[in-house]
């Protein structure tokens, strides 16, 4: 090894070994291509088995056969939830779609009106959708209690009518007493009609 | 060395306070989003590293520089906790949050395909008499495994998954608050400067080794051709 990595040194880009090195890189580009090919090929292909869940549009579209369990995934409808002792009741949209899902158990913490959820179980004959298990799916959106309080007072997000707003509206957003991103424990916020920012 | 582990101390003691103790909870998670001050910024390594590790096997195999075969021999046991670290503050983040240690959609799979290759990396390297050929074969599986980092960057984007899509490295900017944000920066910097320093110190440590193994071969040799001079009385 060494003794090729001193050939070179001394040959300077010229010769055999610049040669060498110079098919070498063209080997692995084109190893590179092949494996990038192969690889986008499969994903491709096994496209329908990568999803973790179906939504409710995917499942009016194409309902998954009789008894045959599936995963179902959307924002929990605003208004929906009934919880009638163990059992809850809500349904599941997508905006374009809504499909009715009981389910007998603990829910997550994070499960309300407007998050996301994914459930796992089967169709029943009248349509409805039998979860044995649900998995809350958050949104990819931090923010303080402040900042959320100044929304939701504001009017420009009800948590319950799901996602939040743009980032750019907000995550910069000054929170009263709050200085250099730090909280402050106030719940006063401003308005973001005029979202004030901070320098950075 | 000194100044890089009290850099990385310098950067990562306050970042901590910043992020832990300063940062504000979020609306929803409450306390436990501080995880994220870990998991991120272990996520990040994870694939940077590999990146790198990519890179240095890259220049081993086309200009056969025996410092590039060390220093993917010596990133992979580090790039490897890192991973593991991602992986199991995302379990324990998971649990409370979604309702579930691990599930099996397209991030979480990929990522934990990626601690794979970081350990088979590390294995291969170390498995073969020859080490030559063991960077060898180690070099081709780092690059062989490069097409599953966009697997893991996109998976959020390409199929449905429980784990949300990116928060920072997004188009619209960041969906999170700049009180959170400038913890999180901090913490990967502070991260990022000990991932360094410990590949450093691995990197040299290994260098030093085969100085060694030199200077004890020599003497060696030396000694079979004169056995009486070369103890010292």
């Amino acid at each position: 090894m060494s003794g090729a990595a001193s050939t070179i040194r001394r040959g300077g880009g010229l010769g055999v070994a610049a040669a060498k090195r110079r098919r070498r890189i063209w080997v692995m580009a084109l190893c590179g291509l092949g494996i990038g090919a192969a690889a986008a090929l499969a994903l491709t292909a096994f496209q329908d088995n990568l999803v973790f869940f179906r939504s409710p549009s995917d499942i009016v579209a194409a309902a998954p056969p009789d008894g045959r369990a599936f995963r179902l995934g959307g924002l929990v409808e605003a208004g929906s939830v009934v919880r009638d002792g163990a059992e809850a009741r809500f349904r599941v949209t997508d905006g374009a779609n809504t499909i009715a899902v009981t389910y007998r158990g603990v829910l997550p913490d994070l499960f309300r009106e407007g998050q996301g959820v994914v459930a796992l179980g089967k169709l029943r004959p009248d349509g409805g959708f039998a979860a044995s298990e649900v998995l809350a799916r958050h949104d990819e959106t931090y923010m303080p209690p402040e900042v959320k309080d100044a929304l939701q007072r504001s009017g420009h997000w009800n948590p319950e009518q799901g996602a939040a707003p743009p980032a750019s509206g907000w995550n910069t957003m000054q929170t009263s007493g709050q200085t250099s991103g730090q909280t402050s424990g106030q719940t006063t916020g401003q308005p973001p009609a005029q979202p004030t920012r901070t320098g950075g | 060395m000194p100044w890089l582990w009290a850099a990385s101390l310098a950067v990562l003691l306050p970042a901590a306070a910043w992020a832990l103790l300063l940062s504000p909870a979020d609306w929803q998670q409450g306390e436990t989003v501080r995880i994220m001050y870990v998991h991120v910024p272990m996520a990040w390594l994870a694939m940077s590293g590999y990146a790198g590790l990519a890179l240095a096997s890259a220049v081993a195999l086309i200009w056969k520089h025996p410092l590039a075969d060390l220093a993917a021999r010596e990133i992979s046991p580090v790039g490897a906790v890192a991973t593991a670290l991602c992986l199991a503050t995302g379990s324990l983040w998971g649990r409370p949050m979604w309702g579930t240690w691990w599930a099996w959609d397209a991030r979480m799979t990929s990522v934990l395909v990626l601690f794979f290759l970081w350990m088979g990396h590390a294995a291969i390297t170390r498995a073969f008499e020859d080490e030559e050929r063991g960077a060898r074969m180690g070099a081709i599986l780092a690059l062989v495994g490069v097409v599953n980092l966009p697997i893991v960057k996109f998976s959020v984007d390409w199929w449905n998954t429980l784990h949300q899509p990116a928060s920072v490295a997004r188009m619209g900017g960041p969906s999170l608050h700049v009180s959170m944000l400038g913890p999180l920066i901090a913490c990967a910097v502070g991260f990022s400067l000990l991932f360094a320093t410990l590949v450093l110190a691995r990197v040299r440590a290994a260098v030093m080794e085969r100085r060694v193994q030199a200077l004890e071969l020599a003497r060696a040799r030396e000694a079979d051709r004169a056995p009486a001079e070369a103890l010292p009385a």
